[in-house]
């Protein structure tokens, strides 16, 4: 059966969901071979066990973390190569994508990012050009790496738990000579709402707002939502860059994305036309968001979002 | 310093964009340099004139492979400041993936440093066709140079180079030792415009034709025959419609969770 290498960096105290997602599509396409890197602490390991991982490699070094993409993709192909594994998954993460791109190049495999389902025989699905095209892409090559979109699978324990072996992976001498170091890292402010990426629901805010999230903050928190932005927004400094979705920004396929006072040029549209449902509110009734949403309303969010707000409080009781 | 920025002529992304032949190849009909290189250029331009410019021998190289059409994206950089073009273009480089891209991208960059190291590779954070940012890592592991990509902030000092990568947990300091292959951010800084005097100078300015020949490599090696990945099929998306407007009677926000709750999102 093909073996089925998946990169896990930094598991720490559980598993994400994306983790998860990604140890149950190794094991639909073959014997999941788990590579971790960081510390691995009792539950994790109990955790791989219920999802039916065969081995579980560490590297050699513990450095890793201190040097950017470079020893990581070293590490990852020394592990491809030593297991023999045909399919290698990653994350979507910029990172994840970059040190696919890196091993891609080590073990001489074809990389596919943005992935978001695997068929048996290795095809892999994505949406391209702004989600105006799904297409099916290969490997030619003897491997493939992937790196795959957070919900597109539903994470899935395996019938039977596995007893898995663990093994450590020799980092090839020299693979952090020529990579540039991480000296310092700075943890953001944790905002308590879900992932932008991954969050069901998405409340975001463009020109409209003028400088004002609390409206869009108070009706995010309501329905349990990540708060995303257009770049009108972000360049006014009313709100983080990394809340921006459009083409420079992050990809949204959210069940759900109510637009508030966002215009919807294209520039935004790539980064949500996805979105299962789309609501949109803007005082313009021209606004190029109303030819794409489900339902819109033209009017001022200033009324319309905490009306909104104080309903669904009402109605949750 | 010599600066080589990565330019590519992609599709506008204003217009609607389209998957062509039997290999779903991009249509580049309606092109434009990528808006993300912009900020590179920009990057390489600051760094340049940070040293005296041109005039102390700094040189900023833009760097396009592509059909004919791409030398557009070489002469839009030397509007905006590159002090030479180039264009790395054969038919046999046509539907190459980001492996072939950067096989034939390493290729050059060694081809443009026969006379004279290059200091740095800069590039956009991604294209705005394929968007996959494979290129610059790939880059960087074929060249064996370190990588700093995603980079909001940049400053050189001698070999020494310190930039800033934003994740969306953390904040990263990186350091790494000239020469490196770095990409840049939108947040980096704010690309000029071409002005008057900028487009007049362009006109003067050489532009070096490259064939594959020149950087060694064979057909084989790069487009459809030399990349490790094919498109096997691609289905145009239905385009969404618009649904139910309504205009507020000050009862909308009800109305909007009324909505809500008939699509059991809630």
């Amino acid at each position: 059966m093909a073996k089925v290498l998946v990169f896990i960096d930094n598991p720490g105290n559980a598993l994400k969901k994306s983790s998860l997602e990604l140890l149950t599509l190794a094991r639909s396409l073959g014997e999941s071979v788990v590579a971790v890197n960081g510390n691995l602490n009792g539950d994790v390991t109990a955790t791989f066990a219920e999802y039916g991982v065969g081995t579980v490699l560490r590297p050699s070094a513990e450095d890793l973390d201190d040097y950017l993409v470079a020893p990581k993709a070293a590490y990852l192909a020394a592990a491809a190569q030593s297991t023999g594994a045909t399919i290698v998954l990653l994350d979507n993460s910029p990172e994840g994508k970059e040190i696919a791109a890196r091993l891609g190049i080590r073990l001489n495999a074809g990389v596919i990012t943005d992935v978001v389902g695997v068929d048996a025989d290795g095809t892999a699905h994505k949406s391209v050009l702004a989600g105006s095209y799904n297409t099916a892409c290969k490997a030619s090559t003897p491997v493939s790496v992937l790196t795959v979109k957070a919900n597109n699978v539903i994470p899935e324990p395996a019938a039977a738990a596995s007893t898995p072996e663990t093994a450590t992976v020799d980092v090839p001498a020299g693979s952090t000579a020529a990579a540039a170091r991480i000296t310092a890292r700075e943890q953001k402010v944790a905002s308590g709402r879900p992932d932008l990426t991954d969050a069901r629901i998405v409340v975001a805010g463009g020109r409209g707002v003028d400088g004002d999230f609390g409206p869009v903050e108070e009706l995010a928190d309501a329905l349990g939502a990540a708060v995303g932005a257009s770049r009108a927004a972000t360049d006014a400094g009313w709100i983080s860059h990394d809340a921006q979705v459009g083409q420079t920004g992050k990809t949204v396929s959210p069940q759900l994305y109510i637009s508030a006072g966002i215009s919807g040029a294209i520039q935004q549209k790539a980064g949500m036309q996805t979105a299962k449902v789309i609501v949109a509110v803007n005082k313009d009734a021209e606004s190029p968001v109303f030819e794409i949403a489900d339902f819109g309303i033209v009017g001022d969010l200033f009324d319309v979002l905490p009306q909104a707000t104080a309903e669904i409080k009402k109605r949750k009781g | 310093m010599k600066i080589i920025v990565l330019v590519k002529h992609v599709p506008d992304a204003q217009f609607d964009r389209h998957l062509n032949g039997e290999r779903y190849t991009t249509d580049r009909d309606e092109s434009i340099l990528s808006e993300l290189d912009e900020y590179a250029l920009e990057a390489a331009l600051q760094l340049a004139e940070a040293r005296g410019g041109s005039k102390a021998g700094n040189q900023v190289i833009a760097l396009s492979m592509g059909p004919a059409g791409a030398v557009n994206a070489v002469k839009k950089s030397l509007q905006m400041g590159a002090t030479e073009g180039v264009h790395l273009t054969d038919d046999a480089l046509a539907g190459s993936d980001a492996a072939a891209t950067s096989l034939a991208l390493a290729a050059a960059v060694q081809r443009l440093g026969q006379d004279g190291p290059v200091d740095l590779v800069i590039t956009g954070m991604a294209s705005t066709d394929g968007e996959t940012s494979l290129v610059p890592a790939q880059l960087a592991e074929r060249l064996g140079l370190p990588q700093v990509t995603f980079a909001s902030s940049l400053d050189v000092d001698g070999e020494r180079l310190v930039a800033r990568r934003d994740a969306d947990t953390t904040s990263e300091t990186v350091e790494a030792t000239l020469p490196a292959v770095v990409s840049v951010t939108d947040q980096i800084n704010e690309p000029r415009y071409p002005n008057f005097k900028g487009i007049i100078a362009a006109k003067r300015k050489s532009i070096t034709t490259l064939s594959l020949a020149d950087i060694g490599l064979d057909a084989a090696q790069v487009g459809h025959s030399g990349s490790w990945t094919a498109v096997t099929s691609a289905e145009e998306r239905p385009a969404r419609t618009a649904g139910t407007i309504i205009t507020d009677e000050g009862d909308a926000g009800i109305k909007l969770v009324d909505f809500l709750a008939a699509q059991k999102l809630l």
